[in-house]
């Protein structure tokens, strides 16, 4: 069934209007990358106040917590931590720039010039992570 | 089958319209319809063949025919366009999906209430004619290689319907209103505190997210995007100004 973004839910309309890029250019992508990041930053924030309050049930229970962070499993959602630190605090760079209304006729080459650095700069993230 | 049609080989193409007449054909739904495109069939022309021959209840707005009114804004396979220069053969799909503009209200079929964006776009004060190219006023003076006319907006509701904040905002002044704001600024057309009081709160130029989607879709490369961001930059510029003045 047919369903026009005016008949949907205020919840199914900003998902319709805010997460999908599917046909839109650069600049919406940045958008949708940012919101994702910036929910996905607040909702690692909360976890890893509820994490580090293991601090308080004593060493045994934080050197178990440590085993568990140092497990595979755990490293992968670091590098996807450290992707989304990186694409939020690049792209706010585009965002602070071009809305001060600088280079916006530029916007799509700083958007992927940026996220090539981010791409970079998790590269070698990625490996530290694993390596060291 | 292909065929040879007035302007080069057709193909068959079918049309997916999005259906929707409060009572009669309430849920919406898609219905489906099949033409013969030849290169140049446009979305409009479509519309009007299925609407001739074959569903004379189909709705959608239209005028003039050459992008010059505003009036046939839909989205054509997800993306904003004019329908009476979005050729189907250029989507390059066997099926086209024809829905409404998002953003504004659903009035039936693919017919969105224009009165919030005319609302939005009112205050601006931005005199809603076009002058003509050819008058000699119009001459480039020395030293000017090419105007940016503000003028170019046909307010045809495509950039609020592809703009993700509008989606969700319906209070937000709009990619359309505040570039003509920013015009009437440059223009001199209204006095600097008077276009400033229209887009400085949360529902004017500080709403926007800088998607750019605006820009990208603007039918008549109005780039309201970037009027946004210059409309933000003389804004900072005027308040910083009027802070130090004060002190
Ligand atoms: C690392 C440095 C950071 C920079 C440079 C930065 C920059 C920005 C900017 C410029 C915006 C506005 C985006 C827009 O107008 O669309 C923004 C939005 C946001 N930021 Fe950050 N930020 C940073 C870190 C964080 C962190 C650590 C969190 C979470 C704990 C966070 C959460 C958010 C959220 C939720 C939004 C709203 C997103 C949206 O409206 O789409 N940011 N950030
Ligand atoms: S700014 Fe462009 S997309 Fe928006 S109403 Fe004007 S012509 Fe249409």
């Amino acid at each position: 069934m047919a369903v026009p973004i005016q008949q949907k839910s205020t919840g199914a309309r900003a998902l319709q209007a805010w997460f999908n890029p599917l046909k839109r250019s650069a600049g919406f992508l940045a958008f949708v990358l940012m919101r994702v990041t910036g929910i996905g930053l607040v909702i690692y924030l909360l976890l890893h106040m509820v994490v580090i309050g293991n601090l308080l049930r004593g060493p045994e229970g934080w050197d178990a917590l440590v085993a568990t962070m140092k497990s595979p499993a755990v490293l992968v959602l670091d590098v996807i931590l450290i992707a989304g630190i990186l694409i939020h605090m690049l792209n706010g760079i585009r965002v602070t720039i071009i809305g001060l209304g600088f280079g916006t006729s530029s916007h799509k080459g700083i958007f992927w010039t940026l996220m090539a650095v981010a791409a970079l700069l998790l590269a070698y993230s990625g490996w530290l992570v694993f390596t060291k | 089958m292909n065929q040879h049609g007035r302007f080069g080989p057709t193909r068959p193409i079918t049309l997916k319209i999005l259906r929707y007449k409060p009572g009669f054909i309430d849920p919406p739904r898609y219905d489906t319809f099949q033409v013969q495109a030849d290169p140049l069939m446009t979305v409009l022309d479509a519309l009007e063949e299925i609407k001739a021959t074959a569903d004379s209840t189909l709705l959608y707005r239209h005028s003039c025919h050459h992008a010059s009114c505003g009036t046939c804004g839909m989205k054509v396979n997800g993306r904003e366009q004019l329908a009476c220069v979005a050729r189907l053969v250029d989507e390059g799909t066997d099926e086209v999906v024809v829905e409404p503009l998002g953003s504004a209200p659903l009035v039936a079929d693919l017919v969105v209430d224009m009165t919030p964006f005319a609302l939005h776009m009112a205050p601006s004060g931005m005199a809603l004619v076009r002058d003509s190219e050819f008058m000699p006023e119009a001459e480039r003076p020395a030293g000017v290689e090419r105007y940016t006319r503000y003028e170019d907006c046909i307010e045809c509701n495509i950039c609020l319907s592809a703009c993700p904040v509008a989606n969700t905002n319906p209070g937000f002044i709009g990619p359309a209103g505040l570039a003509a704001a920013y015009r009437a600024l440059v223009t001199g057309e209204r006095p600097a505190a008077e276009v400033f009081a229209y887009v400085d709160h949360d529902d004017g130029v500080w709403r926007c997210h800088s998607a750019m989607e605006c820009s990208a879709v603007c039918p008549s490369d109005v780039q309201p995007g970037h009027k946004i961001m210059a409309l933000r930059r003389e804004l900072v510029a005027y308040k910083v100004k009027r802070f130090f003045k004060r002190g």
